[in-house]
């Protein structure tokens, strides 16, 4: 009889090892308060109380699908959507944004006023409020937050770009050519507990509005000290962020920091229950990462997750007949055909009015469009005030535009056509349509069109900046309400993607944005925005405005509470299951 | 009539040995063996009808597979597309054109692509085998540590980075994207056949009557180490399309839509699966019939041609 | 034998550090780049400028690679700047590691599972139906590209009839204890059940669909290797001498069928590999596919080096191993 030991001993060591395993390792679970489980009543019953608007359950979980990971939680270096989505339920700034809107309305400041001459807006800040370490909310803090993000230096200062794009410079930043960068920012300071007066360099139309944006919120200087904030470095060719971005932010918001696991793809948040407005309506909110759009599609239909952003609009018809709520944001985008000007054919206004003329735009947005699509004809959305009428309109006729170019002596044009493949935006979600649409059009106008198609990141981005194409989609999508936020990024600096410093009026442009971004007085600047948009459309016409979208958000259909923003700032405190 | 005799008896000898097992060549046995196997022959109608079909598809298509002829009846946003209809048998895709035509017209470029990998593959990786297996020594290792590389990256991430060098994903760029890495696949097949080869007596008997190395490698280890490799190269067209397929998936196959592709058809389908499913059922199938009748043919090929299945 | 050994470890670093290096330029040489993931739509030529400069992107390329090597040869890959912004690369792929491996092990074992008793019966009922239509299934599984089968299981089984999870590896709540990063294993050994059955049932869909790839070839390995050692002469003389079905099959044939199977594990790694980065992408399923996927549309290079280098080193790794274990198994190589 073979006593076959081999098997004994593996048998016998298999053991060994699943006991020591089994005892070194204990559930951790029960430590933390359980709040996922099943809820009796919870401790909080005055919001279980609350009238119509109210959770049966004090305490819902909310999972919600999100496109990407986070890259860390200090909104000061936050540049992409995801990590913004996930950092405006941590914080807020001075002023914020009424929901569903682009207005600017109170949020940690309950007022405030500027100076007869513009320069120094003086806030008035709310009582009561606490960081979400306890430590107080109060003028000194705002001063330490604007004073931190504005001397930020080396690595900081490329990953504050918010901060770059509206304010301009940092404390003592130099520029290629040893001059400083001028910067809106001038100083802080807190006369007393409530109210902080911020100084600036000059008048301009971003205040009190860019206040509101998350790269401006304000956190806890106590922690931004205790875990070193401001120690980004540049390593390699990535970053490192400091312990304050990957496991502590601390903000004022009905929201809180609990865990980021990356093992599992998920960013859970729990409510602040010492938020000084009105509190969360559900404990915890989770971000689950779903890359794959249509995986997203796949888990709200499974009932996995209630909601995710920027479904695909071939998508919103059978979504919502199978009973999810479809939430469509007011349009805040604009998506042009832009032209660089280096191409001296484009230089002659007649070819660019011709391209406008030959280009069939409603019959894009009717076709290709998501639905609440529509024609733009300024270069920024009617939701932008002031918002000028009766710029010249370049009405769809290829009759018009062939006379033009023959006019101009460019029948025979042959053109380089840019666009990107392997991405949606929310004002060009599908550039391929787009392209194919316009390229018929185009060549019925008698233009040959020679077709270069890269990826997003993978060149196209980096081409069209390059100066690279002749004509190009591209788009973008406001971060508030002013039209210097679009007509300022695009045209602002001469070596932009237009290349207007080709153009004698390029430089003329860039001035004229400056001068009415710099106006005091509400009513002249809106008339200088007029001129602009009527000079843009009739003499400069550096692209073609195409149109608006509409991006949406689609939640289950027992999710109440959710206002959808056009800022894509959507808040999930008011948020719950029925 | 000792000559009657004799002529008969010659006769029989002769009826004899040519009715009875004289030794058949290899590629005689192969044939007996292919012929009765049933997985040969569904494999070889498939391959045929789908040759057939590649050749004649732009005259027998019913319309231009690049013609947007029904883009009335479609909205990309609004997720509409043209239904079966008279003269449309299958219906439309998302950008109009019929879905019949390209199907047909499909099979011609799935052909090339797969055809076109496999040589650039089979090329590359014979001239690697060939100086590794007949050289040996530190050509060889050298070799076989790049071949090692090259095997060690997931091919399909080596295809992802060759596809995105190219500006304007076409057809070309697939092909290439797919075959490359096709080639260490057959270089170290045909070092290992070559090698095997090295030690065989046919080779130490011409090495022996002082036959030159390079008529040695060209005109008897070659021919020798031709079976693996055709089997093999039947089974990478097969991988090739499905390769070509999740180049599409993944974002980066061709742009081109004149010239349609069933993997690039595929691709496109994935969004609207569940709106429409037809759009990626259609592809779907004809690359899972077109890449079983590979394998079925180069499996069948592979019990065929060894040796060892003549008893 | 150990200078066999020795050497074959000594190949390993050269291939690495050749590779790495290959790598490094060849990345760097596509188009795009961390720059244009991090600004987008944002960049200005002044800001591009700026970041390039940051992150030492303008300097030449063997710079670039030599601090590079330096900074590996401390045991620091980089950070991800992608995949999880801000996380050094090595972390990311050790978290993303436990993933991978539950997901190939279980495809893997799938395929073992059906692959070898499968493949022993259509061997000893040759040419028959049975023989013909489970070669055929094996390889429809094959000619089935597999994102497709995946997308449509998911549809099938998680969206339409709500059987099991669509995508992910845990359901999100479920408050696990980590300990080895198998999420499997970990709720065996926390005893917390529910947290092990749940990761189970996010991984069954993705083990059937990955678990095509290693089935087919194990199948037909097995399936071939079988029929050989079923005509050599020591089967027959074991069958001669009367010894029953089930002792031919297991001490001998199967013994001498499972070498190719053993060489075959080795190549399936790379298949595996390749294969995860299409189901992990449709079961948004967080391993190193999905990982590679991201990294390379994000151009997060340090993740992506990463893990092709680990990649190259396992490939490497297993196949000396493989190599190893013939040597010692077969005694004719032994002698040389």
């Amino acid at each position: 009889m073979r006593l076959h030991i081999h098997r004994w001993l593996g048998a016998g060591l298999a053991a060994t090892l699943a006991v020591s395993l089994a005892a070194c390792a204990g559930s951790d679970r029960g430590n933390e308060s359980s709040g996922s489980s099943t809820a009796a009543a919870g401790s909080d019953a005055s919001s279980a109380g609350s009238a119509a608007g109210g959770p049966s359950d004090p305490n819902g979980q909310i999972v919600f699908g999100a496109a990407g990971a986070p890259s860390m939680f200090d909104p000061m270096y936050a540049t992409d959507g995801e990590t913004f989505r996930v950092v405006r339920q941590m914080n807020e700034g001075l002023t914020g944004f009424k929901p569903g809107t682009a207005d600017v309305e109170p949020a940690l400041a309950k007022s405030w006023e500027k100076s007869s001459d513009g320069l120094t807006w003086t806030f008035t800040l709310q009582d009561g409020v606490k960081f979400h370490d306890g430590t107080p909310f109060d003028a000194a803090a705002v001063c330490y937050n604007l004073d931190r993000m504005y001397a930020q230096t080396g690595a900081g200062i490329t990953q504050g770009q918010y901060w770059s794009d509206n304010m301009g410079g940092f404390k003592g930043q130099k520029d290629a050519k040893g001059k400083p960068v001028p910067s809106l920012y001038g100083s802080c300071k807190a006369s007393d507990a409530g109210a902080a007066a911020i100084t600036l360099t000059r008048v301009t139309s971003k205040f009190p509005a860019l206040l509101g944006l998350p790269s401006f919120s304000m956190q806890s200087p106590t922690a931004l000290k205790q875990y070193d904030a401001n120690n980004v470095k540049a390593e390699g060719d990535s970053f490192i962020y400091p312990a304050y971005a990957t496991d502590h932010p601390t903000g004022t918001g009905p929201f809180k920091f609990q865990a980021y696991d990356k093992a599992n793809n998920t960013v859970t948040l729990v409510r602040n229950d010492d938020y000084w407005g009105e509190k969360a309506k559900s404990k915890t909110l989770i971000f689950k990462i779903i890359p794959d759009e249509t995986a997203r599609k796949q888990e709200l239909e499974a009932g996995t997750i209630d909601g995710y952003d920027l479904p695909n609009p071939a998508d919103w018809d059978g979504l919502k007949s199978s009973g999810f709520n479809l939430e469509i944001r007011p349009a805040f985008n604009i998506l042009y055909l832009g032209f660089t000007l280096k191409n001296p054919d484009l230089q002659d206004l007649r070819v660019r009015q011709a391209i406008a003329y030959a280009l069939n735009r409603p019959q894009l947005v009717s076709s290709q469009l998501p639905e609440g699509a529509v024609v733009a004809s300024l270069f920024y959305p009617d939701t932008v005030t002031p918002y000028t009428q009766g710029v010249q309109a370049y009405d769809y006729n290829v009759q018009k535009a062939k006379d033009l170019l023959a006019a101009a002596g460019k029948s025979n044009l042959t053109l380089n056509f840019w666009w990107p493949t392997d991405v949606t935006r929310p004002y060009m979600p599908d550039p391929k349509s787009i392209f194919t649409a316009f390229k018929s059009d185009l060549q019925a106008a008698g233009i040959t069109i020679k077709e270069t198609s890269k990826p997003w990141n993978g060149g196209y981005l980096d081409g069209v900046e390059a100066q690279q194409a002749d004509i190009f989609l591209l788009g973008w999508t406001g971060d508030y309400n002013t039209p210097d936020n679009f007509l300022g990024s695009f045209f602002s600096d001469t070596t932009n993607r237009f290349a207007t410093s080709n153009v004698p009026w390029g430089t003329k442009l860039s001035g004229e944005l400056q001068t009415a971004d710099s106006t005091v007085d509400d009513t002249q600047r809106n008339a200088l925005y007029d001129t602009i948009n009527k000079e843009l459309l009739a003499d400069y016409l550096p692209g073609v405005p195409i149109s608006s979208s509409s991006p949406a958000l689609v939640l289950a259909s027992n999710v109440q509470g959710m206002v959808a923003s056009p800022l894509t700032d959507e808040k999930f405190a008011p948020v719950y299951k029925n | 009539m000792a000559t009657t005799y004799t002529r008969a008896r010659k006769q029989r000898i002769d009826a004899l040995v040519s009715s009875g097992d004289e030794g058949s060549s290899l590629l005689q046995d192969a044939w007996t063996r292919l012929k009765g196997s049933p997985l040969f022959w569904v494999g070889a109608v498939i391959i045929g009808v789908f040759l057939v079909l590649a050749i004649i598809a732009p005259w027998i298509a019913p319309h231009d597979p690049g013609a947007q002829l029904l883009i009335g009846q479609t909205s990309r946003a609004r997720n509409a597309i043209a239904p079966a209809q008279e003269g449309f048998p299958l219906g439309g895709d998302t950008q109009g054109r019929d879905l019949l035509s390209r199907l047909m017209v499909g099979a011609r470029q799935t052909l090339l692509v797969g055809i076109f990998a496999t040589l650039i593959g089979l090329i590359g990786g014979l001239i690697l085998g060939l100086l590794a297996g007949a050289f040996g020594g530190w050509v060889d290792t050298l070799i076989m540590r790049i071949v090692d590389v090259m095997l060690s990256i997931p091919s399909l991430l080596l295809a992802i980075s060759i596809g995105v060098l190219f500006s304007n994903p076409n057809l070309t760029s697939v092909i290439i994207a797919v075959g490359v890495p096709q080639i260490p696949v057959f270089a170290r097949l045909l070092r290992g056949q070559l090698l095997a080869q090295r030690e065989s007596d046919h080779v130490l008997a011409a090495r022996a009557l002082g036959v030159k190395q390079g008529t040695i490698v060209f005109r008897h280890m070659l021919p020798n180490s031709v079976s693996p490799v055709i089997v093999q190269a039947t089974l990478v067209v097969a991988t090739s399309i499905l390769d070509a397929a999740a180049l599409s998936y993944l974002g980066l196959g061709s742009q081109d839509v004149s010239q349609p592709e069933w993997g690039q058809m595929l691709g496109e389908a994935q969004g609207s699966i569940d709106s429409h499913p037809q759009l990626a059922f259609w592809p779907a199938g004809a690359i899972i019939i077109v890449v079983l009748g590979f394998t079925l043919l180069g499996e069948s090929l592979r019990e065929a041609i060894d040796p060892k299945n003549r008893r | 034998m150990l200078r066999y050994t020795v050497r074959r470890l000594l190949q390993l670093v050269l291939v690495l550090l050749v590779l790495s290096l290959l790598l490094f330029v060849w990345l760097r040489s596509l188009p795009g780049g961390p720059v244009t993931a991090l600004l987008g739509e944002r960049a200005t030529p002044a800001k591009r400028a700026e970041l390039t400069a940051v992150l030492g992107l303008d300097q030449p390329i063997f710079v670039q690679y030599f601090k590079f090597l330096a900074r590996m040869l401390r045991g620091d890959f980089g950070q991800s700047t992608g995949v999880s912004a801000g996380t050094p690369a090595l972390d990311v792929f050790f978290t993303r590691f436990g993933a991978t491996i539950e997901l190939a092990v279980g495809a893997m074992i799938f395929g073992l599972v059906l692959g070898i008793p499968l493949g022993y019966m259509a061997a000893k009922r040759r040419a028959g139906a049975l023989d013909n239509s489970l070669i055929v299934v094996s390889l429809v599984g094959i000619a089935v590209p597999v994102f497709f089968l995946a997308f449509l299981m998911k549809y099938l089984f998680a969206v339409k009839w709500g059987m099991l999870p669509p995508s992910g590896r845990q359901t999100p709540g479920i408050d696990a204890t980590r300990v080895t990063g198998l999420f499997i294993v970990d709720g065996l050994i926390t005893r917390e059940w529910d947290a092990s059955w749940d990761s189970v049932k996010h991984l069954i869909l993705p083990w059937i669909a990955l678990g095509t790839i290693p089935f087919a070839v194990i199948f037909r390995i097995t399936r071939a290797s079988v029929l050989e050692v079923q005509g050599e002469d020591f089967v027959r003389t074991a069958e001669a001498k009367g010894l029953t079905r089930t002792t031919i099959r297991n001490r001998h044939v199967l013994r001498n069928a499972m070498l190719p199977v053993i060489t075959v594990t080795g190549l399936l790694s790379g298949l595996l590999l390749t294969g995860a980065v299409l189901t992990e992408k449709v079961f948004a399923y967080p391993g190193l596919g999905e990982a590679l996927y991201i990294g390379f549309t994000k151009k997060d290079y340090p993740v992506v080096q990463v893990i092709i280098l680990a990649a190259a080193a396992a490939f490497v790794i297993i196949n000396t191993l493989v190599d190893l274990t013939y040597a010692l198994v077969d005694p004719r190589i032994r002698a040389r």
